[in-house]
């Protein structure tokens, strides 16, 4: 008799088990990654596994710490998440089977992460102390370190460092905050193995407190905003031997400078075939730049102070998301007659908006709604509502085919 | 003698109503309602959070534990809240919360934040 109990258990808990492995997207059904994503959960350390076909989350991983401001880049084969978070972790999730395959704590304070051309470094930029970090994009042991020390030698003197992204030729682009430098890390010569260092040009006193950067989608072009000045920084990586050239010198704050509740987010900068759609700095307005030379041709009026501005991937439309207190909405424009022609309320706190790969749909997160709703970019209806737990940044695995993202 | 005790009663239940009113509307301020203390709190942690850390371990702006704060005046804490520091991306709040709130929030600073 006590044998058949015993029996019955090890049945019952081999079903249970069976039963959890669920979430093991590997086992239970061949399957590629093309239509997952991961969507960062603040406050529980925790992200969820989605899939943008069915618009319906898989699964969730926990015990990735502190993950406000966290962000994700995608290995090329699409299969493993690497996630930048707060507090200087860098987790490796392998989202086919939702579970951590590596975590470090590689520092003690970071902001953000990108990985090379080649997708066999994961770069991490740091606050504390400040500087870039290269990692093994299969181990995450570290390869190389680059202190962003900046001044007085003598001082060691460190710059908090932001903006961080990959570009071709297996670079690495960053600002340095507290510095006003802009610094390449090339690391195509580094030998697998060997102990050699990458090779660092610098850009000095390119302006006051440089607070992120992006890349052109071609890769050619590296732009940081000023924080402590008007006018943004541009420098062309097909030609860095001409140093870096100021454009847009009305963009930014302005004289009567206004606060700033919320930084705006560079990454997301829509750029389109002609234009290039901007987040104003402290003001309630997007601003519309030819892309051939730069001028300002359009300021569109908008709800509050943007901080994603984002074209949807066919440029037809861009979506734009509010700094707080006026954070319960996103705004759509018209990238033809330049308008306003839909405004949505998504919930309280809307963090984050992302496209599906050939943006049929938006997945746009509420954090303080604990939800992310997903709508047709078409006529605006939501599809979905998926509950989450504070949801803030959504990243989908088409990113892992795309330069700076 | 019941009336006495009736009397003496009464007389220190007023002492203890006036003692009670005087505590609770010290300053002339309103205690925050237990509802907007939950958004205080939430803003402390999400929108302060997003720069100085959902543990105030820091980020863009400083840390702000209670460790950090032991050795930083009450004063200046509430004063750069209200009003900013310029130079800097540290917004003034003071359009958006109170000096009661601010208050409330410092408080919860200095005793150090829980998740």
């Amino acid at each position: 008799m006590i044998i058949f109990s015993k029996t019955l258990l090890l049945s019952l808990s081999f079903s249970f088990l069976a039963g959890c492995s669920n979430t093991n997207l590997a086992n239970t059904n061949l399957r590629g990654t093309g239509d997952l994503g991961v969507v960062i959960e603040r406050a529980t350390g925790s992200v969820s596994i989605v899939e943008t076909t069915t618009s319906t989350t898989l699964a969730r991983v926990n015990g990735l710490g502190d993950l406000s401001h966290a962000s994700i880049v995608y290995s090329r084969d699409e299969r493993y998440a690497y996630v930048f978070g707060r507090d200087g972790g860098l987790t490796k999730i392998d989202i086919l089977k939702s579970k951590i395959t590596k975590r470090v704590i590689q520092s003690g304070n970071s902001i953000g992460g990108a990985i090379s051309q080649d997708g066999k470094l994961v770069a991490v930029s740091n606050y504390k102390p400040g500087g870039v970090k290269i990692f093994n994009s299969t181990t995450l042991e570290l390869i190389a370190d680059i202190p962003a020390n900046y001044g007085d030698p003598q001082k060691d003197q460190r710059s908090k460092v932001v903006g961080l992204v990959d570009a071709p030729g297996q670079r690495f682009v960053f600002s340095l905050y507290d510095a006003g430098e802009i610094w390449i890390a090339d690391l195509s010569g580094m030998k697998q193995g060997s102990k050699s260092q990458p090779l660092v040009t610098k850009f000095k006193n390119v302006g006051q407190l440089p607070y992120d950067g992006l890349i052109s989608p071609d890769g050619r072009y590296y732009i940081a905003g000023l924080f402590g000045e008007d006018g943004l920084v541009l420098l062309d990586l097909w030609h860095p031997e001409k140093g870096v050239q100021r454009i847009l010198d009305q963009y930014g704050r302005g004289t009567k400078k206004m606060p700033v509740y919320k930084m705006p987010h560079l990454e997301g900068w829509a750029m389109t075939e002609d234009y290039v759609f901007l987040p104003s700095v402290g003001r309630d307005s997007v601003l519309v730049v030819n892309r051939g030379n730069w001028k300002k041709m359009k300021t569109i009026a908008v709800h509050g102070q943007p901080v994603f501005v984002m074209a949807r991937p066919d440029g037809r439309q861009v979506w734009v998301n509010f700094a707080y207190p006026r954070n319960d909405t996103v705004q759509v424009i018209d990238t033809e007659s330049l308008t306003i022609i839909k405004t949505l309320k998504p919930g309280k706190a809307v963090l984050h908006m992302e496209f599906t790969p050939r943006g049929e749909h938006v997945w746009v997160s509420a954090r303080d709604g604990g939800k992310v709703t997903v709508y047709d970019t078409q006529n605006f209806n939501p599809i979905a509502t998926l509950p989450m737990n504070k949801p803030s940044g959504i990243f989908f695995t088409n990113r892992a085919h795309r330069i700076g993202l | 003698m019941v009336k006495n005790i009736n009397l003496l009663t009464t007389f220190l239940l007023i002492t203890l109503m006036w003692f009670v009113a005087n505590v609770s509307y010290a300053d002339d301020a309103m205690p925050i309602p237990r509802e907007r203390q939950a958004e205080l709190h939430n803003l402390l942690l999400q929108d302060c959070g997003s720069c100085h850390g959902m543990t105030m371990k820091g980020g863009l702006g400083p840390a702000l534990t209670a460790d950090v704060l032991k050795t930083r005046p009450r004063k200046m804490i509430e004063d750069t809240i209200l009003q900013g520091r310029p130079g800097t991306p540290m917004p003034p709040w003071k359009t958006i919360l109170t000096k009661e709130e601010v208050r409330w929030i410092v408080d919860e600073l200095y005793a150090g934040i829980t998740l």
